[in-house]
């Protein structure tokens, strides 16, 4: 059937990004000469409507049954081309694209030559596996209604209750005790310095009544199965060791525990909670959970004293892990950051030298119901320091630790400044490299923050010692640095440091990525879909990602994100139905030996074995077009749709069209006969 | 590609440190000058200098003292969040200014230049001849003070006054012989 | 059992004369620990930081005859230096020759003008604290000392060269130095200085530098009650030893804090003779610190442990994380 095909034939100059490089009018003119090409034509952007009825009008009436655009990566635009033949009446997958863009202009610019070799080949291939193309029909599957939500920081919180007041049903998962995330621990925020509880604890508290939210707190999910619309996921909701439904959170229980640890979570390692605990006055939910690794109790068998105060019997020291397995139609993530270990740069003492602080920590001094109440003081609790110095970039813009920008730590340095002026009557120093405070009013802020005084040196601190030069320096810290403006390096004798420790992909980043399905940088941020226009979604279709987990960034930003992600759901949800694919495999039952090599082998356990026949059986529902199956079955009766042997085979002989062994016969691949 | 002598000082700078064209990315953040334990003598800051540098200001980076007061202590280089290779880079100017003449107060230099003359000599270096011959010519006063501190050292056997001379001594000079023809073949 | 390991060795200059003290205390100490260290034949300077200021690839050439000679004598593949100068100069030139293709095939065109060649990499350059602390072991290490150096409080100095650039220690705070003392049954002193400078060469071209960066060591030595500063490195002991009065005489201080090899303390913690350790060759007199050893500090016996002040805020925990 293929001799009968008629083939159009497009190629794109993207403005100069092909046709600066590739001859495209010399690609057009030759693909005019490949078999079954009936049209060969090539046009400034081919996506444009312009590009688009190009194609449509061919179709129309040249009769063409497959179509080649050779222009930029599928990813982007297979869609737009797609479109544009179904308009058309042709099916739309019978729709080739050549990415000529990515693969021959952008990386060979400084050969046109060899690249405009290159595209041939690629439009070639492109070409013969057009002619080896079927039409197929979307599967269309029915959306479920119900979102879960991982992460109950500010970006979490926002999309939930943005799904949720539009009218459908929300699981948020979150794996402390309390939702709130790192914004719950902040005191004030930059630039407008109002109060963050004030700001936050509303949210949280819609959160934990909306009849449209079923909160989990304390619990992860643990597995990710299924496809857009239609997900299952299982939760792990880890015993709190407190009945709910009994506890009215009081207080008395953790009242009278006597195992007192650092809590370096929401204290950020600046103060103590008990073993049975509240994270803080305004969790939501208000119930306590009992670590069970500082409980005396879960420890040595004795103490029990929180079953003994508790008025209402909620104690239950041997309630289990309960394990939820439910279904959902869409998943945002919004798991949020860990803060940069700055004991991994031990120059600047943390750890060792008292009255070095992180940020988090200085955030929690700060805050009015923190371990100083709110007061500024050393690490002994009780001196008021009277000299400051902040430090930025720790942990961020270094080769040696984290290569990116945090994003948010200049502002949260110049809100620290702010606090120890307002606060104290101490003298601030601010080591940075690059004030960065683009945003709407951040200018201001730190304009504001030159008029309060305090003190800017341009230069990174190269260490913090207690190692005193002088005798002015004795008993203080030393901030050495080389104060670039003056060329010369100083020592600035200070009581405090705070180090702006950057924002880091939680540790279980990777992990994390993995088991929902989609990409994360090399950093361990998950990867967006398009760092332009598609920052929220990811390549794994019905799962989206808002907040610090996509990249640094601050509230406002991640409430944007938040509220976004929302909105692709929503839409969503308003269609009803999604499009899937078809790239599925198939197994040929026929001839099927029902060894069940691929049963184990496919990752999406999207493979049944049919007892009664004998036979392996792809539920197209869960398959996702790997391939995996299809390269292991022994019998090569798999076929990947789409993706079938013949359209590869073929588009590699089009790859090699100047190919001759032995200057003797073009080369062709023959099915080998299965073993 | 030009040879190095064609391009400018900053491109052979870089060109000749293994891992130095990672210079071009220098922030200008200061971590090195922060860092020196010896910044406070230099005329220019690390960090300076490679400004200087990078601007085409060759004769200033040539008559710098900076490089020369380096202790090769590889701090700015550990710290430098830009992973530029600081205290190889000094080497590398350091080389460039014995070659163009530049730097006139050549008592650095010239302690590096009497060491190696040694080595060259006997294979090992010698500490006696180095530290009598190089102070004599450059630092007589110090020397009379410093007789009272040679002398205890020769008492506690820590200060030979004949040097120690390896046996295939004509291997290691046609080595070196031969090195100094490919970096010149080089530049 | 004694467990005897052998190692490929590269004494270096210093050793046969400024540093002949760590010479001796080391191969009294490698008996007892069962290290045999064999010479490399015919070795020559690692040009210290001086070759190279003035010509690169000749200064990589010198060393590399020594990598060279070291293959050659068909021993152990770990390459030993007692010294942390020509262990960066042995170190570097075999990881850049690894890593860069132009620098090893220049060098090796060198090598070849006296009959010899490198396989960039075939040696694992180690320093000799390294071998005895992670080959021996400071559990073995414990077995043999027969008299703890209990009362004498030492300042581990590490200088430069052992931990810069990157060799697997902590670039900034190492501690390894620290716990061999501990297992001595020494008293460390957390110094703060521990990987600064010593001033290298700048003591025979720039005093007034040199004695700064001495001083500022010294100080902070004595500040932190130091009876003692303990070090790895000829160089870094010259310095601070030798031109202790001269850096008193410059800034009317009235230092006498003794400079001591590591491998000194060893001996004298396994109860060898001081004659056998070199010691007495130090310009100042370790006599008066070495005196404390065995006795008992009585203020620190009666000063009961602090009760933590109820107000103070937790310090962060350096359980985890930290030295990656």
């Amino acid at each position: 059937m293929s001799e009968e095909e008629k083939i159009g034939v497009y190629i794109c100059h993207c403005g100069h990004n092909i046709a600066g490089t590739v001859d495209v009018e010399g690609v057009a003119e030759w693909a005019k000469s490949l078999p079954n090409v009936t049209v060969s034509k090539d046009y400034k952007f081919m996506c444009s409507s312009l590009g688009q009825e190009l194609i449509e009008e061919d179709i129309a009436e040249q009769g063409l049954s497959r179509v080649v655009v050779a222009a930029c990566s599928p990813h982007m635009h297979e869609p737009t081309f797609r479109g544009a033949c179904s308009r058309a009446g042709l099916n739309p997958y019978l729709f080739e694209m050549a990415n000529i863009r990515e693969h021959a202009s952008w990386v060979h610019q400084d050969d046109g030559e060899a690249a405009t070799e290159k595209a041939k080949s690629i439009v070639s291939g492109a070409v013969s596996r057009a002619r080896e193309l079927e039409p197929l029909e979307p599967f269309r599957a029915p959306i479920d209604e119900t979102t879960l939500v991982v992460g109950g920081g500010i970006a979490g919180i926002n999309t939930a209750l943005e799904i949720a007041n539009a009218g459908y049903k929300v699981i948020l998962v979150e794996r402390e005790p309390s939702i709130g995330g790192h914004m719950a621990q902040f005191d004030k925020t930059f630039p407008t310095l109002d109060c963050s509880a004030c700001i936050l604890t509303p949210k949280m508290f819609d959160v934990g009544n909306h009849p449209n939210i079923e909160l989990m707190t304390y619990s992860e999910v643990e597995q990710v199965d299924g496809y857009v619309g239609n997900f299952t996921v299982r939760i792990r909701k880890k015993a709190r060791m407190i009945d709910v439904d009994l506890c009215t959170g009081c207080g008395d229980c953790w009242e009278r525990c006597p195992a007192k640890v650092v809590d370096t979570v929401y204290e950020a390692g600046l103060g103590y909670r008990t073993a049975v605990y509240r994270p803080f006055p305004q969790a939501v939910p208000k119930y306590p959970v009992i670590d069970t690794e500082s409980c005396i109790y879960f420890k040595n068998g004795r103490c029990r004293a929180c079953e003994k105060f508790c008025p209402t019997d909620a104690i239950k020291f041997d309630q289990e892990d309960e394990i939820i397995v439910t279904s959902v139609g869409n998943i945002v993530l919004a798991t949020g950051y860990d803060l940069f270990d700055s004991r991994r740069l031990p120059q600047y003492g943390y750890g060792r030298l008292a009255n070095v602080f992180t940020s988090l920590e200085f955030e929690r001094m700060t805050n009015a119901s923190g371990p100083t109440d709110g007061k500024v003081l050393l690490r002994d609790g009780v001196t008021e320091p009277k000299s400051v110095a902040i430090l930025h970039c720790i942990g961020s813009r270094d080769k040696n630790t984290n290569d990116y920008c945090s994003a948010i730590c200049c502002m949260a340095a110049l809100k620290f400044a702010h606090l120890v002026k307002e606060k104290t009557d101490a003298e601030v120093y601010n080591f940075y490299i690059d004030m960065r405070t683009a945003p709407k009013d951040y200018e201001t802020f730190y304009n504001r923050l030159m008029q309060e005084g305090t003190h800017f040196i341009r230069g990174r601190a190269a260490e913090v010692t207690d190692a005193a030069r002088k005798p002015e320096e004795v008993g203080k810290l030393i901030v050495q640095a080389e104060d670039t403006l003056i060329g010369k390096q100083r020592r600035i004798p200070v009581d405090m440091v705070i180090l702006m420790a950057g924002m880091q992909p939680r540790h279980d980043s990777q992990e994390v990525s993995h088991r929902f399905g989609i990409g994360c940088s090399d950093a361990g941020f998950f990867n967006e879909s398009h760092p332009k226009l598609d920052p929220i979604a990811t390549m794994n279709a019905g799962i989206f990602i808002a907040g610090v987990c996509q990249g640094p960034k601050d509230i406002p930003a991640s409430v944007s994100q938040g509220a976004a992600a929302a909105s692709r759901v929503l839409s969503l949800i308003g269609k009803g139905e999604v499009e899937i694919e078809p790239v599925r495999a198939h197994i040929d039952e026929d001839r099927c030996s029902g060894c069940r090599i691929c049963n184990n082998l496919c990752p999406y356990n999207a493979i049944d074995f049919l007892e009664d026949l004998a036979v392996s059986r792809v539920n197209p529902a869960l398959c996702k077009g790997c391939g995996t199956c299809v390269a292991a079955c022994p019998s090569q009766v798999i076929d990947g749709q789409h993706y079938t042997f013949n359209s590869i085979m073929s588009q590699i002989e089009g790859l090699l069209w100047d190919v001759r062994p032995n200057g003797e016969e073009k080369v062709t691949f023959q099915k080998t006969e299965p073993v | 590609m030009p040879k190095t002598s064609e391009r400018g000082l900053f491109e052979q700078v870089m060109a000749e440190t293994p891992g130095g064209e990672t210079l071009i990315t220098c922030l200008q953040c200061g971590t090195c000058g922060g860092s020196c334990p010896s910044g406070a003598d230099m005329d220019s800051t690390p960090r300076r200098l490679f400004a200087l540098l990078s601007a085409g200001m060759d004769k200033d980076v040539l008559e710098s003292n900076t490089p020369w007061y380096c202790v090769s202590c590889y701090y700015c280089t550990v710290r430098c969040p830009q992973d530029i290779p600081i205290t190889d880079l000094m080497y590398a100017i350091k080389q460039k200014a014995i070659q163009a003449g530049k730097y006139h107060q050549d008592s650095h230099a010239a302690f590096s230049e009497s060491f190696i003359g040694y080595v060259e000599r006997y294979g090992r270096s010698f500490e006696f001849g180095l530290a009598t011959r190089y102070h004599l010519t450059h630092h007589p006063l110090s020397m009379l003070r410093k007789g009272g501190l040679g002398f205890s050292m020769m008492r506690k056997g820590r200060l030979n006054v004949t040097p120690e001379k390896i046996n295939n001594l004509p291997q290691l000079t046609a080595i070196l012989k031969e090195a100094k023809r490919i970096a010149r073949q080089e530049a | 059992m004694e467990n005897s390991r052998t190692y490929t060795y590269y004494p270096g200059c210093s050793l046969q004369a400024t540093a002949h003290a760590y010479d001796e205390s080391m191969q009294a100490v490698n008996k007892q620990l069962g290290l045999t260290f064999n010479e490399i034949d015919d070795w020559n300077c690692c040009g210290a930081t001086e070759y190279f200021s003035v010509d690169a690839l000749p200064a990589y050439s010198l060393v590399a005859r020594n990598l060279s000679l070291a293959v050659q004598s068909n021993g152990s593949q770990d390459l030993v230096a007692p010294c942390s100068a020509c262990f960066l100069n042995l170190r570097k030139t075999n990881d850049y020759m690894s890593k860069y293709k132009d620098l090893n095939s220049q060098v090796n065109q060198a090598l070849a003008a006296g009959g010899l060649s490198y396989e960039a990499g075939a040696l694992n350059v180690r320093h000799l604290l390294d071998v005895v602390i992670e080959d021996v072991g400071l559990e073995q290490i414990k077995t043999k000392v027969t008299k703890p150096l209990s009362g004498i409080k030492v300042a581990p100095y590490y200088g430069c060269l052992i931990v810069r650039p990157e060799t697997g220690y902590n670039t900034e705070y190492p501690t390894h130095l620290d716990e061999l003392m501990v297992t001595l049954g020494a008293d460390v002193v957390d110094f703060p200085m521990k990987t600064h400078c010593c001033g290298g060469h700048m003591t025979q071209i720039s005093e007034e530098t040199a004695y700064e960066l001495i001083r500022r060591l010294l100080q902070n030595a004595s500040d932190y009650g130091a009876d003692a500063i303990v070090t790895l490195c000829p160089m870094c002991q010259l310095n601070l030893d030798a031109y202790q009065n001269e850096v008193n005489r410059m800034f009317g201080t009235n230092f006498h804090i003794p400079v001591l090899f590591f491998t000194q303390l060893m001996g004298i913690a396994f109860g060898l003779s001081e004659n056998a350790l070199g010691l007495g060759s130090e310009i100042i007199p370790a006599g008066p610190a070495l005196a404390k050893i065995g006795t008992v500090d009585e203020q620190k016996t009666r000063e009961r442990p602090k009760r933590r002040d109820k107000k103070a805020l937790p310090m962060p925990s350096m359980d985890s994380g930290g030295n990656e």
